[in-house]
């Protein structure tokens, strides 16, 4: 085995607000996924500091929904280490239930259950897995709701929202029980643009809180707002990885080059 | 043939083969491991339970004498040929039955979904005689049309044998479980659906033969192949009336030689036939899952 820090030798960008931390909080080592004879990520190593975003960008199929899916043990990996807190949670031994607990994710799709409140979606975890009495978790759950314009909407179901409000919703259940890392997958891809705006607001919010968050995105302008890091990926790899600057505005791989220059000309940068 | 470590972010080759890192294969050993435990967990806990069973029945001071009445093994094979002669007639009600099941709980879903003006008394009809069917014992229905029918003196109707009248109450009341299930099926499959298939000009037959019913009919295989088995064992209740099944020519054995062992040879022929039809469908139905989920996992 080598080294884990030689892949990522081009450097770990600072934090432009305070200093890096010491120990990553999720570090990912060589990481190797295929479907049956795809291979979907190539030895993608990845270093995420507490109190940093890392977004991915790439096109679709390139391996970013699949790499979120391996950091939340959604997917067994086929080789490599996803380290959290320093401990390897791809091992089968480590209760993959209990992991979870501590890494949100937030799905394109909303995945919002629909026989519920969303008052309950939000407490549903906070009660069953982690105990904490109706009441208080309610009061939890309509500060948040509060704080993210939605607490007129605590007593109804999903479908009678908006995609944006259903989006902030999700990110509502998925803060509530504090999980340490939060990760987003294109979760403003089912959303119109002005609808997106209100979404991405409560992701700048969070950066703001100094929340750990790990965002796959097609959003460019939105990437260079948040991102401590982006990683371009193509084909599984990560192709090219830095800051915001280098990667979006003065990408040297030509693969990075043509996939933004298709942005751009989609009308997305 | 890529090496995962040291190799970089740069890809040598797409060989899906690799030589796997100690980590990996440290977990493969923890997983095996994990898989061995959860087998000698599961043997143990079989051997047990099916062992703990086997020792009660098989040391219960009744046994000798359940085993000779109902396990005679040289007696049950003498009988398999006059009882399989009985489930043949088992079967073929069975598969008449299912045509004419098929048919007509279709119809009666088709009619109680459909929001035709013109079909609204059919609605009506179809409602009350899925409401009634559902709710008479299926050997009452027997009796009322394998006794009543015939006591018409209908002239073409009166004559007819027992096992077609036996058949059709089953039918009568299998047609109202099997329509709900297709019904329950057909409210199943999102508007939405409906919608993109009116939206491309579809008419409302078209889009119920085209795009609905394919997703509400695969839907609902798994409920229709218990009823499918229910109506197998069911079946042998027309020998109430008088015909000569399977089941019946068990119970005549067993009148005349005391042994109960006819009983157990009937239960194995339906088991025979019932078991492989549940694995067959489980496997395809589990095909056709697979065929529509491959998209959007990656």
């Amino acid at each position: 085995m080598t080294e884990p820090h030689d892949v990522v030798g081009d450097g770990v960008p600072a934090r432009r607000t305070q200093p890096a931390r010491v120990a990553p909080l999720l570090e990912l080592r060589n990481v190797r996924k295929s479907f049956g004879d795809e291979l979907v990520l190539h030895d993608v190593s990845l270093v995420v500091p507490e109190h940093t975003v890392t977004v991915l960008i790439g096109a679709s199929g390139s391996g970013k929904s699949t790499l979120l899916r391996c950091i939340n043990q959604l997917e067994q990996i086929d080789d490599g280490l996803v380290l959290f807190d320093g401990v390897d949670i791809a091992d089968p031994r480590i209760d993959a239930d209990e992991t979870r607990q501590r890494i949100g994710i937030v799905f394109q799709a909303f995945n919002l259950f629909p026989h519920m409140t969303v008052l309950d979606n939000i407490t549903l975890a906070m009660r069953r897995v982690h105990g904490v009495p109706r009441a208080e978790a309610e009061t939890r759950a309509r500060e948040l709701l509060a704080r993210f314009g939605l607490e007129d909407k605590s007593g109804e179901h999903p479908d009678r929202l908006s995609g944006g409000q259903q989006q902030r919703v999700a990110i509502v259940r998925a803060l509530a029980v504090s999980p340490r890392l939060l990760l987003f997958d294109e979760i403003t891809s089912a959303l119109d643009p002005v609808l997106v705006n209100e979404v991405l607001a409560v992701v700048r919010d969070l950066r703001a809180d100094g929340i750990t968050m790990v965002i796959a995105t097609h959003e460019m302008g939105f990437a260079t707002q948040v991102a401590d890091e982006v990683c371009f990926l193509a084909g599984g790899v990560i192709v090219e990885r830095g800051t915001p600057d280098e990667v979006i505005h003065h990408p040297r791989d030509p693969q990075t080059q043509e996939f933004l220059r298709r942005v751009h000309e989609a009308g997305r940068l | 043939m890529t090496q995962p470590a040291g190799a970089g972010s740069a890809p040598s080759g797409r060989s899906i083969d690799w030589t796997p890192s100690q980590y990996e294969l440290e977990r493969r050993k923890a997983r095996s491991n994990q898989e061995r435990r959860r087998v000698a967990i599961a043997a143990v806990s079989s051997i047990l339970v099916i062992g703990g069973l086997a020792a009660v029945v098989l040391t219960s001071s009744g046994w000798p004498v359940v085993q000779d009445t109902f396990f005679n093994v040289s007696y049950g094979w003498s009988v398999v040929p006059i009882i399989l002669s009985g489930f043949k007639i088992d079967l073929l009600l069975s598969a008449v039955a299912v045509v004419f099941i098929a048919v007509i709980s279709l119809v009666v879903a088709l009619t109680r979904t459909s929001r035709s003006a013109a079909l609204a008394p059919f609605r009506i009809l179809a409602a009350v005689y899925v409401d009634m069917f559902r709710g008479i014992p299926l050997l009452l229905v027997l009796y009322l049309i394998g006794f009543g029918v015939p006591a018409l003196n209908l002239p073409g109707v009166s004559g007819l044998d027992v096992a077609v009248l036996g058949t059709a109450a089953i039918v009568i009341t299998y047609s109202a479980y099997v329509a709900e299930v297709i019904r329950s099926g057909i409210l199943s499959v999102h508007p939405s659906q409906r919608a993109a298939a009116r939206s491309l000009g579809l008419s409302p037959a078209q889009t119920m033969r085209h795009v609905v019913l394919p997703q509400a009919l695969r839907r609902v295989v798994p409920p229709l192949l218990n009823d499918g088995v229910s109506l197998l064992k069911d079946v042998g209740l027309v020998s109430v009336l008088g015909v000569v099944e399977g089941i019946r020519q068990a119970q005549i054995l067993t009148a005349k030689s005391f042994n109960y062992t006819p009983y157990v040879v009937v239960a194995i022929m339906f088991l025979l036939v019932t078991i492989p039809l549940t694995r067959l469908t489980d496997r395809s139905l589990a095909r056709a899952l697979a065929r529509q989920n491959t998209q959007g996992n990656a």
